[in-house]
């Protein structure tokens, strides 16, 4: 992994997190509508740089479209990856 | 059910080979109050909850506590995949290493494997919640003890990130918790 599929991955990790703290927040309190807007914006963010890393890079989701050979299985898997190299 | 995003919710920083802090960081990973108790508890409370608030809390909760099983199992696996055996030789980690190797596996840090002991599900949502609250503030606890003895800084920055977690997920939970409670009172429910 470069350090641009890494830095590309880590925006990924940072957008994701927003939206695990957007989305519990929410649970709770399911009619606020300016944490609503929040989650919203998050979400697209997520779903444009997800899309742009599975065709960079390949899928971070199984459900995803692959070329071939199938790209899921390809390492670095998280837990190899050394997310300080580049730092 | 699940599906796999293939990243991990923290970037994991590990700066040394240290297989006897390895060893502590285990508590998290197969201990009562760690991450595999915290999630298959949530996700086994789920059932018989009476409002969507809390059904949607235990499944995500539930969901994160299981990507922080992977951080723990990450953190581990860093601290000891390059040690030598005589680096392992007379530390904490011996024990372990001598049953499973360097794999990451659940128990805690004095070797008690992990039981569904750990966990409860009553079927009232009132207990379940008061559990759920206490587990995550001793979850918190026991992350203050790992802080206190690391000494590696990677590591304990991913111990904080932990640890924040956790005073989040026992607010959620003391808000489910009110939602939960006003929600029987108006259906006088016993
Ligand atoms: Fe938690």
């Amino acid at each position: 992994m470069d350090c641009k599929q890494l830095a590309l991955l880590k925006e990924i990790m940072e957008i994701s997190f927003c939206l695990v703290e957007t989305n519990l927040y929410l649970d709770t309190h399911p009619t606020d509508e300016r944490a609503l807007r929040i989650h919203n914006t998050f979400a697209k963010k997520y779903d444009e740089l997800t899309n742009r890393y599975r065709m960079k890079y390949g899928p971070l989701m199984p459900t995803s479209m692959s070329k071939c050979p199938w790209q899921w299985i390809e390492s670095p898997w998280p837990w190899e990856i050394d997310y300080s190299k580049c730092d | 059910m699940w599906v796999y995003e293939k990243k991990l919710q923290y970037p994991v920083r590990v700066d040394t080979c240290n297989p006897a802090l390895a060893a502590m960081i285990l508590e998290q990973f197969g201990g009562a109050d760690g991450e595999l108790s915290a999630g298959i508890r949530y996700l086994t409370q789920r059932w018989h909850m009476p409002t969507n608030q809390a059904k949607g809390i235990l499944t995500d909760i539930g969901t994160e506590e299981l990507a922080h099983w992977e951080i723990i199992g990450t953190i581990v696996w860093k601290l000891v995949k390059d040690a030598k055996p005589e680096q392992i030789k007379g530390t904490p980690f011996e024990a372990h290493f001598v049953n499973h190797g360097k794999s990451p596996f659940p128990h805690n840090a004095a070797g008690y494997a992990w039981t569904a002991t750990f966990i409860q599900s009553k079927e009232d949502p009132i207990a379940d919640l008061h559990e759920d609250m206490a587990a995550e503030q001793k979850a918190r606890a026991t992350y203050e003890h790992l802080i206190r003895i690391s000494d590696d800084p990677g590591v304990t920055d991913a111990l904080r990130f932990l640890r924040e977690r956790e005073v989040v997920h026992f607010q959620r939970f003391g808000e489910t918790l009110n939602i939960v409670q006003e929600y029987m009172d108006k259906k006088k429910y016993y």
